[in-house]
C-alpha cells in the first residue's frame, strides 16, 4: 500500500506544547513538529492555565514554520450533541492560521473537517482507540486521515504487522505519562467528579484534588472526595489519578495497585527497533510540563534519534530522571506478559 | 418505548447463562435482548457454545436477537470474531469498535454504546453509513440525550440509553482480574468466573467504588433512570436499555414496565428495585451532566 503525500522525514519527534511559551522551547530544542490546543473543551488536556488562544495559536505557527517546525492541533475530544459549533469554530481557526495537521477522534468532526477544509490534513488521535488494521482503515478511507496515533498497547511486531496493512503514516508514545485505559473509552473521571475526558477534555482535574493528613502523619490523596490513595508518614504522595490509585479488594485488603503503579513510558531504548518497525513519528507526552521539563525531553530525544539515523547507540541515561516517580517501564511495547 | 436488555457483560458459567436466557424468554418484558462477548475474546467461545440454543430460545419466545460486538479489537482472533460476526447472514448486529464498521461496509448495524456517537454530526455520518439504532453513551447527559435522540429520530434512527445496571466506565488492553490474582491476561484462568456481579474495588478507607471485570472497570452503584422514564419518552427515545446483573433480571424487567405503563409510581418501583438488589446503590448522576455515582431528586428543569 501507499502512504500517503509525504509529510515529513521518518523519525519526526513530536512534542507537546502546553503554552506558547513551551512551544517555542520545544521548536528551539529541535522539535520537528509540536502539538497543542485550544484553550477549551475541544481538546483532552483541557487544564486551567494550559493551552492556545487563536491568536496565540496564529503567532505559534509563524514562529514554529519561520524554524522549519510543524504545528499539530489536538481537537480530539467528542462533541456533545448540541454544542458542535465549538469544535466547528476551531476546526475555522485551524485551517486559517494554518496549523499543519489536526489531530482528531469523533468521526463527526472528522467529516467536517473532511468536507469543510479539504486541504487540512488529518491526523486520528490515540482518543480514537483505533487498534487494528481494520479500524484505522475505517478512518483513512472515509476522511482521508494521513496518519493514525497508536494506543500504547501494542508489541513492536504487532505495530510492524500493522503498518503492512494500513495507507497511512503510525505515531506512537515513546515518552510519558502511560495511559491505562483504552482512551476515548474512559467515564471514570466523569463518574467521580461530574467532568468527562471525553466531552470535556478533563482527566483527574486538579481542582477536584485534596491532600487530607491525619493525627498520625498519615496522608490521604482524594479526588472529588474519593480517597484514590494512601500514604503513610514520610512517603512521597503521588497525584490521585484514578487509574493510578491502590484500592481494595475482598482477597487485597491491604491496598493495591489495581489498575498501573505510578510508572512512566520510557522507549528510548526501543527506538532503533520501532523505526525499523515503520513507526514515523514519536510522541512525547506532556502537555501540562514545564518549559525546563520540555527543553530536557526534547533535547535529549533530538540527539537520541539523530545518534540513531547515524547509525549509532544513543546515550539515555538522563531521561530516567524525568519519569514519574522515577520509575520507568517499556509496558506493552516489549513483552505481552504486561497485559 | 421499549425495554432491552443489553448483553451480559460477565462470564457466567454456562447453566447460569442458559437457565438465565431460559427465563428472560419465557418471563421478561424486554422487546429486544442483546447477545455476544463484548469484554473478553477469550470467554467468547464458551459463549459461543451456547449461542444457537439462546437465540431460538428467544426467537421462539418473540424476543428480537441482536449480537453485539467486541468493544475492544486488536488481537487476530479478534479481528476474525469481528469480521466474522459482520459477514453473518444471521440476527442483527451492534458493533461496537470501527473494525466492525469496516467490515460491515455498509449493510445494516445497530451502533453499540462504545462507539461514541455522542454528536449529532456523528449520528448523521453512521446513519449514511448504514446504522439503523444507535446505543448513545452512558455518560451523556440528559441535555445532550435529548437533542442527539431529535436527530436520531429525523433519520429515522432509533435510539437507546442505558437506564439500569452498572455504568461500563473504561475498557483497557490489561486484565485486572488476572492482575489482581497476580496472573497475565493470556494466563488468566478465567479468574473472572468468580466474580458473576464483577469483583469489588474499594478505597483504603473502605468506601466501595468499583468494580473490575477482566478489562472493563464498571461502577459500583447501578444506574437507575426510572424517575426519568417519562422525560426519556417524551424525548423519543425508542429503547430504554437494561444491563444484565446478578440480581433477578425478571423482576427488575418488571419494574422498569410497570412504571414505564403506570401500573406503580416511582417511589414505588424504587423501593422494590432496592429490596432485590440488596447491598446495592443507585445513581443517576450522568443524566443530570453531575458526577455519575450521585443519585439526585428528580428535577424539572432537567434535560
Amino acid at each position: 500500500m501507499t502512504t500517503g503525500e509525504q509529510f515529513s522525514q521518518a523519525g519526526e519527534l513530536v512534542c507537546p506544547a502546553g503554552t506558547p511559551a513551551a512551544l517555542r522551547t520545544a521548536v528551539d530544542a529541535g522539535a520537528d513538529s509540536v502539538y497543542c490546543g485550544f484553550r477549551n473543551a475541544t481538546n483532552a488536556r483541557n487544564f486551567p492555565g494550559l493551552n492556545f488562544t487563536p491568536e496565540e495559536l496564529e503567532a505559534s505557527v509563524a514562529y514554529a514554520h519561520a524554524r522549519g517546525a510543524k504545528v499539530l492541533l489536538a481537537l480530539n475530544t467528542y462533541p456533545p450533541a448540541g454544542h458542535e459549533a465549538l469544535w466547528r469554530d476551531a476546526a475555522e481557526v485551524a485551517a486559517r492560521v494554518g496549523v499543519d495537521a489536526c489531530i482528531v477522534a469523533d468521526m463527526g468532526v472528522a467529516r467536517h473537517i473532511a468536507t469543510t477544509h479539504p486541504d487540512l490534513r488529518l491526523h486520528l488521535s490515540v482518543q480514537a482507540a483505533a487498534s487494528s488494521p481494520e479500524a484505522i482503515r475505517y478512518y483513512c478511507e472515509n476522511f482521508g486521515v494521513k496518519r493514525v496515533v497508536l494506543p500504547r498497547i501494542l508489541t513492536i511486531p504487532e505495530i510492524r504487522a500493522i503498518k503492512q496493512e494500513i495507507p497511512c503514516e503510525i505515531e506512537t508514545f515513546i515518552f510519558g505519562n502511560h495511559g491505562l485505559m483504552v482512551e476515548g473509552r474512559c467515564s471514570l473521571t466523569n463518574w467521580m467528579t461530574g467532568e468527562s475526558t471525553n466531552m470535556d477534555g478533563v482527566c483527574s482535574p486538579a481542582a477536584k484534588v485534596t491532600y487530607e493528613e491525619d493525627a498520625n502523619g498519615a496522608l490521604r490523596s482524594c479526588l472529588g472526595g474519593f480517597t484514590i490513595d494512601s500514604f503513610a508518614k514520610g512517603e512521597t504522595a503521588g497525584y490521585p489519578t484514578i487509574c493510578k490509585g491502590r484500592y481494595t479488594a475482598p482477597h487485597r485488603p491491604e491496598g493495591y495497585y489495581a489498575f498501573e503503579e505510578p510508572v512512566s513510558l520510557n522507549l528510548s531504548r526501543l527506538l532503533p527497533d520501532l523505526m525499523a518497525a515503520g513507526v514515523h513519528a514519536f510522541k512525547i507526552e506532556g502537555r501540562q510540563r514545564s518549559k525546563s521539563y520540555v527543553r530536557k525531553v526534547v533535547g535529549a530525544f533530538r540527539e537520541a534519534v539523530d545518534t540513531v539515523r547515524a547509525g549509532a547507540e544513543p546515550d539515555l541515561a538522563d531521561l530516567i530522571a524525568l519519569t514519574e516517580g522515577q520509575k520507568e517501564t517499556q509496558g506493552a511495547f516489549q513483552t505481552k506478559k504486561w497485559r | 418505548m421499549e425495554l432491552t436488555l443489553g448483553p451480559l457483560a460477565y462470564h457466567w458459567t454456562p447453566e447460569k447463562r442458559r437457565d438465565f436466557y431460559a427465563r428472560i424468554a419465557d418471563e421478561a418484558p424486554v422487546s429486544t435482548v442483546y447477545l455476544g462477548e463484548v469484554i473478553c475474546s477469550k470467554r467468547a467461545p464458551f459463549f459461543e457454545r451456547e449461542l444457537p440454543q439462546v437465540i431460538d430460545r428467544l426467537e421462539r419466545a418473540g424476543k428480537r436477537v441482536v449480537l453485539s460486538s467486541l468493544a475492544e479489537v486488536m488481537l487476530k482472533r479478534e479481528r476474525q470474531a469481528t469480521s466474522d460476526l459482520m459477514d453473518s447472514e444471521g440476527p442483527e448486529v451492534e458493533v461496537n469498535n470501527a473494525a466492525g464498521l469496516m467490515a460491515r461496509g455498509g449493510r445494516a448495524h445497530r451502533i453499540g454504546p462504545f462507539l461514541n456517537a455522542y454528536s449529532v454530526a456523528t449520528i448523521d455520518w453512521m446513519a449514511g453509513q448504514g446504522a439503523t439504532h444507535v446505543c448513545l453513551p452512558p455518560e451523556m447527559p440528559g441535555a445532550a440525550v435529548g437533542v442527539a435522540a431529535e436527530a436520531a429520530r429525523d433519520l429515522g434512527l432509533g435510539v437507546e440509553v442505558q437506564a439500569f445496571g452498572r455504568a461500563p466506565l473504561a475498557v483497557s488492553a490489561r486484565c485486572y482480574h488476572a492482575r489482581a490474582h497476580g496472573r497475565t491476561k493470556d494466563n488468566c484462568q478465567f479468574v473472572c468466573e468468580e466474580d458473576s456481579d464483577g469483583m469489588p474495588l474499594a478505597t483504603r478507607d473502605e468506601q466501595p467504588i468499583l468494580r473490575v471485570n477482566g478489562i472493563q472497570t464498571q461502577s459500583e452503584s447501578y444506574i437507575e433512570l426510572l424517575a426519568e422514564l417519562p422525560v426519556m419518552r417524551d424525548m423519543g427515545i425508542t429503547h430504554a436499555r437494561l444491563l444484565p446483573q446478578d440480581v433477578d433480571m425478571v423482576a427488575v424487567a418488571r419494574i422498569f414496565d410497570d412504571v414505564m405503563q403506570g401500573r406503580s409510581s416511582v417511589e414505588e418501583g424504587r423501593s422494590r428495585l432496592g429490596e432485590l438488589c440488596v447491598g446495592t446503590g443507585f445513581s443517576n448522576g450522568f443524566w443530570y451532566g453531575e458526577a455519575g455515582y450521585r443519585h439526585i431528586a428528580r428535577r424539572a428543569d432537567a434535560a
